[in-house]
């Protein structure tokens, strides 16, 4: 299905800057990675405001 | 007929009572954990366990039905791709479980192998992964083999681990390494539950505060920083 949408059959994008090289589908990727991160320490867990009232 | 009182010296005995020991069955698998683990850093670990036992059972299915099944039937060409795609994902995941635990500094308190067997089984999993893509038996697989081949010729243990051989390579990759993934998350998680997951860092104006509170039977808690009892914090 994403074949259809990203054309796969081809050389993949690389970003060269200097000593830095790497695929634009791998930054992509730690890209996301740092996000997802970033959403797991900020956004609150469900139920754990209520569970540390519980405790206290 | 009286019966034989036990054997003390019996080495089932010793085993026995050296794994009751050091993880009683409450902890072990406990009706509770501390409300500090409500966080999502833990479902990222939970999830690269899950993703875990995907790439376990599909690759068990690959290797049941032999090299190059997966390249000329659609049912293997899924298989093959459930496998990839759940270990692209367990990297992920365990990744942000990582980052996470670096950040908490999961090692303190007496955790320090509860944070080594996680740090290690990341980097174990990195070869296991790099065993499987040299295996596709494609251009693919030749060409990652080859820019590995390099490198490992470079540090000069190429002669040793031979990522051409297709053979070493499939034999790595189906029980070596990931005998040795399973069995470090295995020390893993039992070692979450002996030790318990790490306290959060107190806030320095709640160290001013007041003094460190005390564990139901471990010693008072400074942020963590001394021996673990596996029972911090208030639990639900």
């Amino acid at each position: 299905m994403l074949g259809a949408v990203f054309n796969l059959n081809r050389p993949a994008h690389v970003v060269h800057w200097h000593f830095f090289q790497m695929t634009v589908s791998n930054i992509v990727v730690i890209v996301v990675m740092l996000v997802v991160f970033a959403l797991a320490v900020l956004l609150p867990f469900p139920g754990a405001a209520r569970r540390r009232g519980e405790a206290s | 007929m009286s019966v034989a009182p036990p054997v003390r010296t019996s080495w089932t005995t010793r085993i026995r009572e050296a794994a009751v020991g050091a993880l009683p069955p409450e902890k072990l698998l406990p009706d509770s954990q501390p409300t500090y683990v409500a966080s999502w850093i833990y479902v990222f670990g939970v999830a690269s366990l899950a993703s875990l036992v995907v790439i376990v059972g599909s690759g068990v299915i690959l290797s049941l039905k032999g090299p190059a099944w997966w390249h000329y039937t659609s049912v293997g060409h899924f298989f093959n791709s459930i496998h990839l795609w759940a270990v692209l994902l367990f990297f992920f995941l365990m990744v942000v479980h990582l980052w996470g635990k670096y950040w908490m500094a999961a090692w303190r308190g007496g955790r320090t192998r509860v944070w080594i067997t996680g740090a290690v089984t990341f980097l174990v999993a990195i070869p296991t992964a790099l065993t499987g893509y040299v295996s596709q038996q494609n251009f693919d697989g030749q060409w990652i083999a080859t820019q590995a081949k390099d490198g490992f010729n470079s540090v000069g243990v190429g002669a040793f681990f031979n990522v051409t051989n297709f053979g070493q390579m499939y034999g790595y990759h189906v029980l070596l390494l990931p005998a040795a993934v399973i069995a470090l998350v295995i020390a893993h998680v039992l070692l979450v539950r002996r030790h318990g997951v790490v306290p959060p860092f107190r806030l320095t104006s709640e160290r001013a505060s007041s003094p460190a509170p005390r564990s139901e039977n471990g010693p008072a808690l400074s942020g963590g920083d001394g021996p673990s009892s596996g029972n911090e914090g208030a639990r639900t």
